[in-house]
């Protein structure tokens, strides 16, 4: 079955429509980014720079705690590394809808904006996955995600400390929207999440490892917890229907 | 050291991690072991930042206790990404006019 050729403007417009509603997300979490870089020590201009090139809440937030300690730079590499991994597999999973005849170059500026929310949309549709259609949204979420990082930075100290306080949960919420839903799905996720609650509420509390920096907490715990659970409940290796494409030579 | 250099070495990993699967991978990883890790770990590394940071959030620890009994609640009935986030943020501010 051949995908129907959309021309490129449109595959954009449609991007940048679907774009607006994450956007409007994105501004209002990136606003308590911002408060994070602010207490970072980083200018708007160095948040503002940071969020146009990352594109990443979990990922920021984390790095931006690195700064704030003032790690090392291996700290911060291997702290981004564990707070982005998931990104490893939305980019895998990518990788198998890409269209083989596609230009190379789509590979690497579609890299750029790989986020939860955009991957999201851009994987929903069907077919081989359109470059022009992520594009659209890109530009569209990715200066909102920027300007509410740099808008934060700025405003978080002439806010009240009611307003900073409400708003530095932001963060969490989103990422509560994104474990708990498929926590309900699946027995084992929801066990997951709550092992890592009380896991690392008691790192945090006991002496000793409650003097480890957050980062290296995370680290640890996530590297024991997952290992624990892929040995424990090794996720069911499923046929893979890419394959099946593969030899099929056909788009869906 | 700069701030500039950690911006550019979280830019740098952050590219790295979404380019190479999507320029290198061309088949399925075929470990079990791997597959089931990477499965996990971003649910891990979520929940393990959330918790206790949210409660450690906020200017009195209940209105933390608080958003994350409202984040889990709304997140679970299937509310997006935005309203959890902003329903967090109400219940921190509603709760601390009457704590702080």
């Amino acid at each position: 079955m051949r995908q129907t050729k959309t021309s490129i403007p449109a595959l954009l417009a449609q991007g940048a429509r679907n774009g607006i509603p994450i956007g409007m997300g994105y501004f209002a979490v990136a606003f308590a980014l911002g408060i994070q870089a602010k207490a970072a020590g980083l200018t708007p201009f160095q948040s503002f720079l940071a969020s146009l090139l990352c594109n990443a809440s979990a990922g920021e937030y984390a790095g931006f705690g690195v700064i704030k300690a003032e790690s090392g730079l291996w700290m911060m590499a291997v702290i981004t590394f564990v707070a982005n991994a998931r990104y490893l597999l939305m980019s895998a999973a990518m990788s198998q809808r890409m269209d083989p005849a596609g230009k190379p170059i789509h590979r690497f500026a579609m890299s750029m904006y790989i986020t939860d929310e955009i991957f999201a949309i851009t994987i929903a549709r069907p077919g081989y996955l359109s470059p022009w259609y992520l594009y659209g949204a890109a530009l569209v979420a990715s200066p909102c995600w920027a300007a509410g990082t740099a808008l934060g930075c700025v405003a978080g100290d002439v806010m009240p400390a009611r307003a900073v306080s409400a708003l530095s949960v932001a963060i969490f919420g989103m990422f509560l929207a994104i474990i708990i839903p498929p926590a309900r799905r699946e027995k084992v996720i929801a066990a997951l999440v709550a092992v890592c609650f009380a896991a690392s509420f008691a790192m945090s509390r006991l002496p000793v490892v409650s003097a480890l920096p957050e980062g290296t907490r995370v680290i640890l715990l996530t590297v024991v917890i997952a290992s624990a659970a892929a040995l424990l409940f090794p996720v069911p290796q499923k046929p893979r229907e890419e394959e099946a494409e593969e030899k099929g030579g056909a788009g869906r | 050291m700069s701030h500039y250099v950690y911006i550019l070495v979280m830019f740098a990993v952050i590219y790295l991690i979404r380019a190479l699967p999507m320029t290198l991978i061309r088949r399925p990883i075929k470990s079990r072991f791997i597959q089931s890790f990477l499965f996990y770990v971003p649910y891990v590394t979520l929940a393990v930042m959330t918790f206790p940071a949210m409660i450690d959030a906020t200017q009195h620890p209940l209105a933390g206790v608080l958003a994350l009994v409202v984040g889990v609640v709304a997140a679970w009935l299937g509310v997006g990404l935005m309203p959890v986030a902003v329903l967090c943020c109400v219940a921190v501010f509603l709760s601390e006019l009457a704590l702080v």
